[in-house]
């Protein structure tokens, strides 16, 4: 027993200094040294310093991370481990009903002051857009790397339909979700009979050929510099200004309230939380219709799917429309709540981050989405400080969670119809 | 795209518009020419990242999206290696660009299967898509890491090998074709020769087929799939290196940001050619490089990635599988 931690020790180090080597010739090049760049040209810092502290942090942390691994392994011995049992979607149900309760009571809490509403909004825009792609990419089982050319699409749809013909928000909404969708069916109808990869290539181009044409097309969006000035949304007709320019009743005169700017925020919150509802209701309902199930079938296996008379094609289009119909909407809200648009806002980063939110909440996991939504999108924002750092840890943070949970986080991915042995009968069996 | 927009070596200048206007027939095919040369070099930076890119994706069945970030690694470490060449009294140019050579290849190589070790091995054999997450956080935290250990400004490189050869020349407009164009042209055929040898006639290269064809089988038969796996990153990096090198010699300037934009058209390049074939993936890279060079040439230089994105759409609306690919069969 001692001979034998003994060797596994002088394993672990041998490891660790392995790894701690390769962090070395990783640093050497890159951290050892620095290109500045000063008037007398480029030139070369050295700091081989950093290399060896490179080496040695990763040295320590393998050690540890070995260690800990071990310790933990030895305490709770593989066989004994508690057999995890699946959430039943009856506990499931109320924990989602649970979490809308608490999103709606949110704004009237005592610690919830103009700066954490205006989080939550941000949060709740991408679990919508997650929601949204979730359709695509969950449901429908297509890869889509340019989610956001839709979310852009409905942002420039409100902005340019509200300042070259005056139409209201609430006008605007339903015209850019069906704009987005006419771009979805325009995208999708060509290259859809596409295998997997290859439509994700193509989504990803088109969503920069979507931001190029933006920067490029200077006449009609703004260019590089955007759109600014955007009308912002009002409750019904009733605008949320400290007084109505054309001499109609504000938001607040129409309610006998005092006005605050917090008015419009906690209704942009509320606008956002319904929106996103609205999508989260309509796919809940539309998996249980034939189109939904559909989807799901052409998902699980697509030859089986056409022997039994589905039109691939048209149903992939329509979960491909109907996904970039959602983008619309959430671009044309994010347009109002900003005022302010540029394609800077659109770059692949977003779709990244929002086909990340969807496979990280467990591929068709509503709530999923939403914890991979306060992970990706709330806490970055709460740590804004770290600056320059804090994309480096999103980015390993993506890779650590992928690591750690490869299904997701909430993985429960069964066909919503079941045929045999029920659900609960089998996870008994196992 | 920031990179492409900023040519400072003599003989890019030519991209300007307009010049398709030299009158006379003879003026016109020597635009032409000079195009075509053009774009023949820019094809071959893309042609050598798009082979990492259609080698994993044919071995593993993974976008390998960090690849257009080893690329930009490649290019930094590139530019280290110059200015240590320098340092060290290194000044005979040919043998620094060899010095460099190795120096970038070894490094961004160890880069690649560092990559491949932490953030896809053990991601092996679960759901399709979480390999592509973690790419994608992998580009990420190699884009910042970047940024934060060499700044965010643009590098800048003085031209180190000037001279060119004049072709033809017809009243003002001169075709010519830099020493660099050539040593970029020669460099990549070698390579590719080299890099076709190996898959064509090495231990290596035919475990690398065997892991293509079924990895199940090929690991029963006795190949380490694992180590495979391994060498084919090492190898995609180290020609993300050259491609690297190469492109900070011809443009002069790199940042943190030009691995995504390349990565992009590289992966074009590869689904052009027909995802998973070798010689697929140099005639894409050829083809994306003389769509954008005569798209800048003749038309305008704004919608030049349009362009490149729009043929790849046609292509593969009558060609699903890409120009040289071959159609999957599924088995039920």
């Amino acid at each position: 027993m001692e001979s034998d931690a003994k060797i596994s020790i002088a394993a672990l180090v041998r490891d660790a200094a392995a790894a701690a080597l390769v962090a070395g010739l990783l640093a050497f090049p890159l951290l050892g040294f620095r290109l500045v760049d000063s008037a007398r040209g480029l030139t070369l810092d050295t700091r081989l310093l950093w290399v060896v502290y490179a080496a040695a942090a990763v040295f320590c942390g393998r050690l540890l991370f070995s260690l800990a691994r071990i310790s933990l392994s030895m305490r709770r011995p593989a066989a004994t481990r508690p057999v995890k049992i699946e959430a039943p979607g009856r506990t499931r149900y109320l924990f989602g009903v649970a979490l809308i309760a608490a999103a709606i009571v949110m704004p009237w809490l005592p610690f919830a002051d103009r700066n954490i509403i205006d989080k939550a909004t941000l949060i709740l825009i991408y679990v919508m857009l997650g929601w949204g792609l979730n359709i695509v990419v969950g449901l429908a089982g297509l890869l889509d790397l340019g989610y956001v050319a839709f979310y852009a699409v409905g942002a420039y749809s409100y902005a340019l339909l509200s300042q070259n013909f005056g139409l209201s928000f609430w006008l605007c909404l339903p015209l850019a979700g069906l704009l987005a969708a006419t771009f979805g069916v325009a995208l999708g109808f060509p290259v859809l009979r596409l295998r997997g990869d290859y439509l994700a290539i193509v989504t990803l181009g088109f969503g920069e050929i979507v931001r190029e044409v933006l920067i490029n097309w200077g006449g009609v969006t703004g260019g590089p510099n955007g759109l600014s000035g955007i009308q912002r949304p009002s409750f019904f007709g009733l605008p949320m200004v400290p007084a109505a320019t054309d001499g109609g009743t504000t938001f607040a005169q129409f309610f006998g309230l005092a006005f605050s700017p917090n008015q419009r925020i906690v209704f942009l919150y509320y606008l956002i939380l319904a929106l996103a509802l609205a999508t989260n209701l309509f796919t809940l309902r539309i998996r249980r219709l034939p189109i939904g199930r559909a989807w799901e079938a052409l998902r699980e296996d697509e030859i089986a799917a056409r022997s039994l008379g589905i039109n691939p094609t048209m149903v992939k289009l329509s979960a491909f429309a109907i996904g970039a119909c959602f983008a619309g909407f959430a671009g044309s809200f994010f347009a109002t709540r900003q005022g302010f648009i540029s394609p800077e806002s659109f770059t692949f980063i977003e779709s990244a981050i929002i086909l990340a939110i969807v496979v990280l909440g467990g591929m068709g996991s509503q709530i999923g989405i939403v914890l991979a939504a306060f992970l990706l999108v709330g806490l970055p924002e709460w740590f804004r400080e770290l600056e320059q750092f804090r994309m480096l840890a999103f980015g390993a943070a993506m890779v650590l969670i992928m690591l750690w949970r490869p299904q997701g986080l909430l993985s429960h991915r069964d066909p919503t119809v079941r045929l045999g042995t029920p659900p609960r009968a089998k996870e008994a069996g196992a | 795209m920031r990179l492409f927009g900023r040519p400072l070596n003599g003989s890019v200048r030519t991209f300007a518009p307009g010049g398709a206007r030299v009158g006379n027939f003879r003026g016109r095919m020597a635009y032409f020419l000079q195009q075509l040369i053009n774009g023949v070099t820019l094809g071959a930076t893309y042609g050598l990242i798009a082979i990492g890119y259609t080698m994993v994706y044919g071995i593993v069945g993974m976008i390998n999206f960090a690849h257009g970030d080893i690329y930009m690694i490649g290019a930094f470490v590139s530019l280290v290696g110059f200015m240590l060449m320098g340092t060290m009294g290194i000044t005979w140019v040919p043998l620094a660009c060899f010095l460099v050579l190795i120096f970038a290849m070894g490094f961004t190589a160890v880069y690649g299967w560092t990559v491949e070790r932490v953030a896809y091995r053990p991601l092996r054999g679960s759901q399709r898509l979480a390999p592509l997450i973690s790419a994608i956080g992998v580009s990420i935290v190699l884009q910042n890491f970047v940024q934060l250990a060499q700044g965010a400004r643009v590098k800048p490189l003085p031209p180190m090998i000037r001279g060119s050869f004049e072709l033809s020349s017809s009243g003002n407009f001169q075709v010519t074709i830099s020493y660099l164009q050539i040593g970029i042209i020669l460099v990549t055929v070698a390579l590719m020769a080299g890099f076709t040898y190996i898959i064509k006639f090495t231990p290596l290269g035919r475990a690398q087929r065997a892991a293509e064809q079924d990895r199940t089988m090929a690991s029963l038969l006795g190949v380490d799939v694992d180590r495979t796996i391994s060498a084919t990153f090492v190898i995609g990096a180290a020609l993300a290196a050259v491609a690297g090198l190469m492109v900070t010699l011809y443009y002069g300037v790199i940042d943190f940001y030009i691995g995504f934009i390349v990565g992009i058209k590289a992966f074009t390049a590869a689904v052009l050619g027909g995802i998973g074939s070798l010689p697929g993936a140099m005639l894409g890279g050829m083809l994306i490089g003389l769509i954008e060079a005569f798209w800048s040439g003749y038309f305008s230089i704004e919608y030049k990635d349009v362009a490149a994105f729009g043929i790849l759409v046609f292509v593969l609306i009558f060609r699903p599988t890409g120009l040289l690919g071959r159609p999957e069969i599924e088995k039920v």
